[in-house]
């Protein structure tokens, strides 16, 4: 953008300051540009731009040009400023001193992202142009960009205010997501994020959960294509959940929640497009589970008689664990009022996690809720004390393990050394306290294959 | 107009063609890789009988896990060891 040399002013007719200033504009000669009334003066700035690319914040602004840049600039009327920026004396006879001017079209809140998706320059991601004809929630079922449910349809617009939503950098990768192995920008995931319904302050939650479904240990390309029932299930701590009004407590696993349902469909949505994860392609589920749209939830810190699972696996503070889930089953104690008869109950319920005859072979998430936590809270059990006692509940004679027990071909080959085998292996059972005040219900998420052959859980810290 | 930004990885993965099927096995030497899969053995056992049979070198391979991708190495290994691979999935 090429700027005449001399005076050059930017005012706005609906701006009294600027009509007061009027008079001084035309007696010194000044290019002037105007935001709202192309016939006021010589130029015409009502598509903002000249005011947008010089970073006009307030009018009238007043600028010195010299060699096509701007070597001064007064804000507002300022007789002082302005005889000092013109170099002309005497300027603006019978006006007041000083007048503060009026707030520049181009930082109105309507207009300011609008401004930037034209005129600026930090998006990266391909423009696609959608036709007249075209409705625009059917374009992008069209385009295979939606997990079978609308999306918000990612403008510029959107994206760069979902972008604010962080301070990181549009440009920075944040992970290498599978299947196809892309590297995928803080941009590619905010577009992800506009389409399924995040608010900017969900953008951190959503960028720290791509990166731990992206660790190595986690085997997202696995999970993805599996033919079990699993897919990414997100579990927030820290204060991050209540700023972004998350759910942990009544229907915590359910509908209803903004955050919840969406920063967990906003993963799935990377790597549905980023990644190129799309059902009957790469992700060869059998039956797959309705949690695969989305599962994210957070963790019910107060009265849990547990410390929050991420500080537990060494993240304090504001952080999301992940987890390969399979669906919700239902635990029911009605009667339980002592720890040790709880956990007994929690134990036959996790027993037939996957197969009652498979030992160690797949994981689990235990969801205690408040009803059932509030009997270890009594008791002083914390998570340590509540895994220890499920472990050695879960000890099952290898005997009735074996393929063909029980009358059942499913089960451990034979020649099994031992004579007892734990149920999950060592860090394979997490466990959660969440839900509603009212209800002596817990429930089992059943895991995928565990650990080394499949995936470990990945807890990483949700940075601003 | 409305304009929407792509929220795809903005790239194809490259297109291979498969190697033409080979009229006869009789002197190649085929690899067969097991996944981990339970009972993946039971089949590939009775494919590199069948498959000394008809005169073919065979080379047995083993992901460590069914769940994740195989290791580059060995994927290397196969490629340099192998004209044909057999993959076994079995459960």
């Amino acid at each position: 953008m090429q700027l005449p040399d001399g005076l050059v002013a930017v005012v706005k007719r609906d701006c009294p300051t600027c009509v007061l200033v009027e008079p001084v504009l035309r007696g010194l000669g000044a290019a002037v540009w105007c935001q709202d009334d192309p016939t006021w003066f010589d130029h015409d700035d009502t598509d903002l731009e000249f005011s947008y690319r010089l970073g006009i914040e307030t009018v009238p602004t007043l600028l010195r040009v010299a060699d096509g840049a701007e070597t001064a600039r007064a804000v507002g009327w300022s007789r002082e400023q302005w005889e000092l920026l013109t170099g002309v004396a005497g300027l603006g006879e019978g006006l007041p001193e000083h007048r503060p001017g009026c707030g520049s079209l181009s930082v109105d809140p309507s207009q300011v992202d609008a401004l930037e998706a034209r005129y600026g320059d930090g998006l990266a991601s391909r423009r696609v142009e959608l036709a007249d004809l075209e409705d625009e929630h059917e374009a992008l079922f069209d385009r295979g960009w939606t997990d079978g449910l609308p999306v918000v349809p990612p403008t510029p617009e959107r994206v760069l205010r979902m972008l604010r939503g962080t301070t990181r950098d549009p440009g920075e990768v944040v992970a290498v997501v599978p299947p196809d192995l892309v590297p995928c920008t803080v941009e590619k995931v905010a577009v992800n994020a506009v389409m399924a319904g995040c608010l900017p302050e969900h953008l951190p939650v959503v960028l720290a959960a791509l990166e731990a479904a992206s660790a190595e240990e986690f085997a997202l390309h696995g999970l993805l294509a599996t033919t079990y029932f699993a897919g990414p299930v997100v579990v927030v701590n820290g204060p991050v959940a209540g700023r972004t009004g998350m759910n942990s407590g009544v229907n915590v696993l359910g509908q209803g929640n903004r955050a919840n349902a969406t920063i967990g469909r906003a993963l799935q949505l990377v790597v549905r497009n980023v990644g190129g994860g799309r059902p009957g392609e790469v992700d060869r589920a059998t039956l797959g589970n309705p949690g695969k749209y989305t599962f994210c939830f957070a963790e019910r810190e107060q009265d849990s008689p547990f410390a929050p699972l991420a500080a537990d696996r060494g993240v304090p503070g504001d952080a999301v664990t992940v987890f390969a889930g399979s669906g919700v089953q239902p635990v029911v104690d009605q009667l339980s009022r002592d720890p040790e008869s709880l956990a007994r109950s929690f134990a036959v319920c996790l027993r037939v996690n996957a197969h009652p005859k498979l030992p160690m072979a797949f994981d689990a998430m235990l969801v205690v809720s408040p009803e059932h936590g509030r009997v270890f809270r009594e008791a002083s059990w914390d998570r340590a004390r509540l895994l220890a006692e499920l472990d050695g509940l879960l000890r099952m004679p290898a005997g009735e393990l074996v393929r063909g027990a029980g009358g059942m071909a499913e089960g451990l080959p034979p020649g099994t050394a031992a004579d007892e085998l734990p149920k999950f292996r060592p860090g394979g059972l997490l466990v959660i306290h969440a839900g509603g005040d009212a209800g002596l219900f817990s429930a089992v998420v059943g895991g995928w294959v565990a650990g080394e052959t499949g995936s470990a859980p990945v807890t990483r810290e949700v940075r601003a | 107009m409305r304009t929407v930004l792509d929220p795809t990885g903005e790239r194809r993965a490259p297109a291979r063609a498969l190697l033409p099927r080979p009229a006869s096995l009789r002197g190649r030497t085929v690899g067969l890789l097991d996944i981990s899969k339970a009972r993946g053995d039971v089949v590939l056992d009775r494919l590199e009988e069948l498959l000394r049979e008809d005169g073919v070198t065979v080379r047995r391979y083993r992901k460590p896990t069914f769940a994740r991708i195989a290791p580059v190495d060995l994927r290397h290994e196969i490629t340099e060891q192998c004209e044909v691979v057999i993959e076994a999935l079995a459960d």
